[in-house]
């Protein structure tokens, strides 16, 4: 006993700092996410439901869902891309490439909104009267295609946008603005990961004559995909809930451009708040979700790590 | 050389990682900088020199500073707490010190107005308690003005505000960056400085402490350097005054709003170098903690 006695300390010492900590991790973290739940039910269950079952709700939903529904994907290729690429190989400007991965990280989120005005925007590099003249020959063939096609209708869409090609301040802008914060995440979970279990395996799988890609399905994924899932997770949850980015390139055009966090600022400035709370249950359930998925997975791995 | 092409896959995995990384990050960025570039070096003078841009950068820097200190100490005792002792309900704890990065900025924005804010449940007591002083003490200048504010707003629309939810995003850096070292740490060398007599005090301060510094101080700049971006946790609770609470990214935005690109390009290539820097800094002092965790 006298050796628990060295090392740790005494009784009411230990009880004041476990207190006192939880105090911190209330005040800080437990208070603010009650708070969202108790606000959005400040005026009862129907003005609750009435907030998430409204058409301006529904359209952000759907333009969150589009948005994360692109750039997760995207980059989850991208960050098993480059993942492979650093943790396989040794090659010149190895641990540069490293550093360039976590760049977006220390962007803010209104400069990576920023970037894509001063590319897209109308005094841009890339205004849209350029890309339209540029994009003529397309919107002449999805035209022909529109008038043709039985199927008219989608080639009708592509045809409007080819003429008249609004990245920022529209859907597409949302998009890039999401791809470039989201951009780290898988790539910054499946690096150590992969770097710590080493090439052993695929050397091995080489040896006996695998090709490249069943290397990867058989031997590669098998062994990262809970880190995978993981990183996919964090990814899926930055996408839906990025801000700055998308208020920045976003021009608050209600009900066209407004992804889930934009429609909760706009209800918010508007007074609505127990609507903007409802809305805002939707993201803290998604941020629980998303948590509560990282200790599950981190437990698994865990347990199969030890086996 | 042919070692390194033992397994298949390294042009078609550089390929695509090159070309994606120039697309979505490098030639975004690139153009910024050559927009900023652009701005004549007279109007640079301007823009650092108006009161307004000087009192964001200010606000903003500092406010960054002493979050991420004050997220130093709190996360010092979080960690300390969570890896040292066991008691009911840990784990859940220790998975909630997450949520900054898991909830939105913007929920976290509004929600932290609400419980700080004049009607909140921690706010509506930050008034009382400031009434109670600007009655008592009449405090004058510019601690007179923050008691005023206080007292009329709770902790919302001050600089007190912004602090706040400076260190609500800041405290998981430094807890997750502390927290591999101290369970790391072995109890061997406590034991040790207990048998040559070291109160248990002692033991933290000359024994414990200095091997945490390292992982202290790279939490610390982590911290710091997401402070300073920050935006949809600070918009809501800071009310956006000129001079008073508007942050670097908000008065990007409001240039942007009024149309001046140059202006907005010239803050924002600024704050990016400072990033950069940081960033730099953090990946010296990570492989200075990777070199110790060995």
């Amino acid at each position: 006993m006298a050796n628990l006695q060295a090392t740790t300390e005494s009784k009411p010492v230990r009880v004041v700092l476990i207190l006192s900590a939880l105090t911190v991790l209330s005040l800080f973290l437990l208070l603010p996410l009650f708070g969202v739940f108790a606000e959005a039910l400040r005026r009862g269950w129907e003005v609750f439901f009435a907030a998430l079952t409204e058409d301006a709700a529904f359209s952000a939903i759907k333009l969150t869902l589009i948005a994360a529904g692109v750039s997760v994907p995207l980059n989850t290729l991208f960050g098993l891309s480059a993942a492979w690429l650093v943790t396989k190989y040794r090659f010149k400007g190895r641990a540069l490439l490293i550093s360039l991965i976590d760049l977006p990280f220390a962007v803010s989120p209104v400069i990576a909104g920023l970037v894509w005005i001063m590319i897209f925007g109308v005094k841009g590099w890339l205004p849209p009267a350029m890309m339209a003249e540029f994009l003529a020959p397309l919107a002449t063939l999805a035209k022909q295609a529109a008038a043709n096609e039985s199927c008219g209708g989608l080639f009708e869409g592509i045809a409007g946008w080819l003429a008249d090609p609004k990245i920022v301040f529209a859907t597409p802008g949302i998009i890039i603005a999401t791809v470039f914060v989201t951009f780290p995440f898988v790539a910054r979970e499946l690096i150590p990961l992969m770097e710590s279990q080493g090439s052993g395996q695929e050397e091995a799988a080489v040896t006996l004559g695998a090709s490249g890609w069943r290397i990867f399905w058989r031997v590669t994924l098998p062994n990262i995909k809970w880190g995978l899932l993981y990183g996919v997770l964090l990814c899926n949850a930055r996408a839906m809930g990025e801000f700055g980015a998308v208020s920045v390139v976003s021009g608050h055009i209600r009900g066209q451009t407004n992804t889930l966090p934009l429609h909760i600022e706009v209800l918010y400035n508007e007074y609505q708040f127990s609507a903007a709370f409802a809305c805002a249950t939707l993201l803290a359930l998604l941020a629980l979700l998303t948590l509560g998925m990282k200790s599950l997975v981190g437990r698994i791995s865990g347990h199969s790590a030890q086996e | 050389m042919s070692k390194r092409r033992i397994i298949p896959g390294f042009g078609l995995s550089l390929g695509f990682t090159i070309a994606y990384l120039s697309l979505i990050i490098l030639i975004p960025l690139a153009v910024l900088f050559l927009k900023a570039a652009g701005v004549g070096w007279a109007e640079w003078k301007d823009i650092f020199g108006s009161p307004r841009v000087l009192a964001a950068t200010k606000l903003t820097f500092g406010l960054s500073a002493a979050a991420a200190g004050l997220s130093v100490v709190l996360g010092l005792l979080v960690t300390w707490v969570l890896v040292r002792y066991r008691f009911p309900g840990r784990g859940m704890l220790d998975a909630m010190v997450d949520l900054p990065f898991a909830l939105p900025t913007a929920v976290a924005g509004i929600t932290l107005t609400a419980i700080y804010g004049k009607t909140g449940w921690i706010g509506s007591h930050i008034a009382a308690a400031a009434s109670w002083v600007r009655a008592t003490w009449k405090p004058t200048g510019w601690f007179g003005d923050q008691v005023n504010s206080w007292a009329d707003f709770g902790a919302a629309y001050s600089s007190l505000g912004i602090f706040i939810a400076l260190t609500f995003i800041g405290l998981p850096f430094v807890v997750r960056t502390l927290q591999p070292v101290m369970e790391d740490l072995g109890l061997e060398i406590e034991e040790a400085a207990a048998t040559l007599g070291a109160g248990r005090w002692t033991v933290f301060r000359r024994v414990v402490f200095p091997l945490l510094v390292p992982a202290l101080i790279t939490g610390f700049t982590l911290a710091f350097a997401r402070a300073i971006g920050e935006y949809g946790s600070v918009i809501f609770i800071s009310g956006n005054l000129p001079m008073k609470t508007e942050i670097l990214p908000l008065l990007i935005v409001s240039q942007l709003e009024q149309f001046k690109y140059g202006s907005a390009a010239v803050i924002a290539a600024s704050m990016l170098g400072v990033s950069f820097i940081l960033l730099f800094i953090i990946n010296l002092l990570q492989r200075r903690l990777d070199w110790q965790n060995r």
